[in-house]
């Protein structure tokens, strides 16, 4: 009995390695990658970076420019991040299967998130930059609907979590759709929702630096400017900056989050 | 203190006309904050959409023309500059990357996730590997993938390269938390009778945490997928992301970006729904 046990479970784990080793070998064909050059380009990649990638007494005079385009792009992120957990909020209230009106717009209001979750933010911009151009409203839209998106789903499974017994309790004491809403639902679970609304702020910003590259605006764009122009000194500049940024951001949020929860 | 309460209460009982107090909202400092982070958010999005940079754009002449845009997108999608087996094969390179990327950096992410663990090392050693990590985790994807470009080229190698950074560094947040969830008991008996660190850590820590870190790992390669098409765009790694890029910025052609978005979509929905079934498995088993 135990030794079958044991050679079941040897099977088992020999079967899970020859398939991912199938799977590792098919992708790897797929994809042409060179697993030689993928190894021996890793420390090539930290001798170039130790060689020119970092800023310099003269990439410092450009300072106060990539600083404007920082508060730019982060002020889109959480623009976007607050105006789409708005919208969030109201789809989640409907989506939740503790607070719907009923089944059918509960299934609408989540297919709608899924479809806005499940198309990435780059590709967003993509197809926003065809009408808005190169302008803020591209990565702000783009922000907006992943955002959306998101937040739909992390509220949905917060309003679930937290407050299905409060509600079934006020039902009892007759309170009205409304009330239950404001004086229960909402005050509940917004601790949570804030560390949500948070944790986004953080992914949108990495995320408009990409939506920057793409759509030529923000400090993306200006992090592309210099690298096509192989001026890795200001490159790094700009890196060093949104490192910053990030940090201080996540140390806020973490402040924030410690306090609420 | 005590005795004073019970004074107060009894003061209460005795007089009914006395004006009771019953504070429901009290200003705590969990409240404030929260309050306050809603405005400050609030004023500081307002602030935003007077800063944007419009363009001299007519808000109501481009919104309609997005959903022009749209309507022609998803109601009228097609291919015209590649076959429907050639998107597929690109979607399926997209996988490939991102599967490449969630494999590289799930065993990484183990040996440095036991690091992390505060529970199976010392603080110090742990507090070092969340520290790098958390700065990997900072430099968005995109410049990982591009600072990588300039030594290894455009292509498959930075992608998979720059791409596994940020999949390590979230994955070793993942794994050293579910490693730190482990009893600590568990641990100390192993110690007891004799188990060295290796014998621990394949006998009780992995297989303990093996069901979150499937669903981690799991939710990585999500991730990744849609970062693959990302840089597919952005950095020219290939994939779907590529044709979708040049779809929008070469050919103008909305029409086959609706159709590309049609793929994306089936596939991200596809493996939510794989995640999600396999959420539901784990849990009957575990």
């Amino acid at each position: 009995m135990q030794a079958n046990y044991f050679a079941k479970k040897k099977r088992n784990t020999l079967g899970f390695i020859a398939i991912l080793g199938a799977v590792t070998l098919l992708a790897i064909i797929i994809t042409e990658y060179n697993v030689v050059k993928g190894f021996t380009s890793l420390p090539k990649a930290v001798e170039w970076g130790l060689a020119n990638f970092y800023p310099t007494q003269e990439s410092l005079t450009k300072l106060p420019d990539i600083l404007d385009k920082l508060i730019e792009t982060l002020l889109v992120s959480i623009a976007a991040t607050t105006t789409g957990a708005v919208v969030a909020l109201l789809f989640a209230i409907l989506g939740s299967n503790t607070t719907r009106v009923n089944a059918f717009f509960g299934g609408i209001s989540r297919g709608i998130a899924t479809i806005f979750r499940n198309i990435d933010v780059a590709a967003w911009a993509m197809i926003l930059l065809f009408s808005f151009g190169q302008s803020s409203l591209t990565g702000y839209f783009a922000l907006f609907f992943g955002s959306f998106g998101f937040l739909t789903r992390a509220f949905v499974e917060t309003i679930d979590e937290v407050s299905s017994g409060s509600v079934e309790a006020l039902q009892a004491t007759g309170a009205g759709y409304f009330s239950i809403i404001f004086q229960s639902v909402i005050p509940s679970s917004l601790p949570q929702m804030i560390s949500w609304i948070l944790f986004m702020i953080e992914t949108n910003i990495r995320s408009a630096t990409l939506i920057g590259l793409l759509t030529g605006s923000g400090i993306g764009f200006t992090f592309n400017l210099y690298y096509k122009n192989l001026n890795y000194d200001v490159a790094s500049l700009v890196v060093v900056v949104i490192i910053a940024a990030i940090l201080f951001i996540e140390s806020v949020s973490n402040y924030v989050r410690r306090a609420v929860l | 203190m005590e005795a004073n309460e019970q004074l107060t209460t009894a003061k209460q009982l005795l007089d009914p006309h006395l004006p009771k107090k019953i504070r429901i909202k009290t200003l705590t400092k969990s409240t404030v904050i929260s309050r306050s982070t809603l405005i400050i958010l609030a004023l500081l999005s307002v602030y935003a959409f007077f800063s944007f940079d419009y363009k001299q754009l007519d808000i109501g002449e481009v919104v309609l023309s997005t959903f022009a845009n749209l309507k022609a997108m998803f109601l009228e999608p097609h291919l015209k500059h590649f076959s429907f087996t050639h998107a597929l094969y690109q979607v399926f390179v997209t996988l490939g990357l991102a599967f490449l990327t969630t494999l590289f950096g799930a065993v990484i992410a183990v040996f440095l996730g036991l690091l992390a663990a505060e529970n199976l090392t010392n603080k110090r050693v742990s507090s070092v590997v969340k520290g790098s990590v958390a700065f990997i985790r900072a430099v968005p994807t995109v410049l990982w993938v591009l600072i990588f470009a300039v030594a290894a080229g455009l292509g498959s190698v930075a992608a998979v390269i720059g791409m596994t950074f940020h999949s390590v560094s979230y994955l070793v947040k993942a794994y050293s938390e579910s490693f730190e969830e482990l009893d600590k008991g568990v641990i100390e008996a192993l110690q007891a009778s004799g188990a060295n660190w290796w014998q621990i850590i394949f006998q009780a820590v992995i297989p303990s945490s093996l069901t979150y870190m499937i669903s981690w790992t799991f939710l990585r390669f999500e991730i990744n997928f849609a970062v693959a098409i990302a840089m597919g765009a952005a950095a020219g790694a290939g994939g779907i992301g590529f044709d979708m890029f040049m779809a929008s910025s070469f050919y103008l052609d909305i029409r086959e970006i609706g159709a590309i978005t049609y793929f994306i979509l089936a596939i991200a929905i596809l493996l939510e729904l794989v995640a999600i079934r396999l959420k539901k498995k784990l849990k009957v088993n575990g």
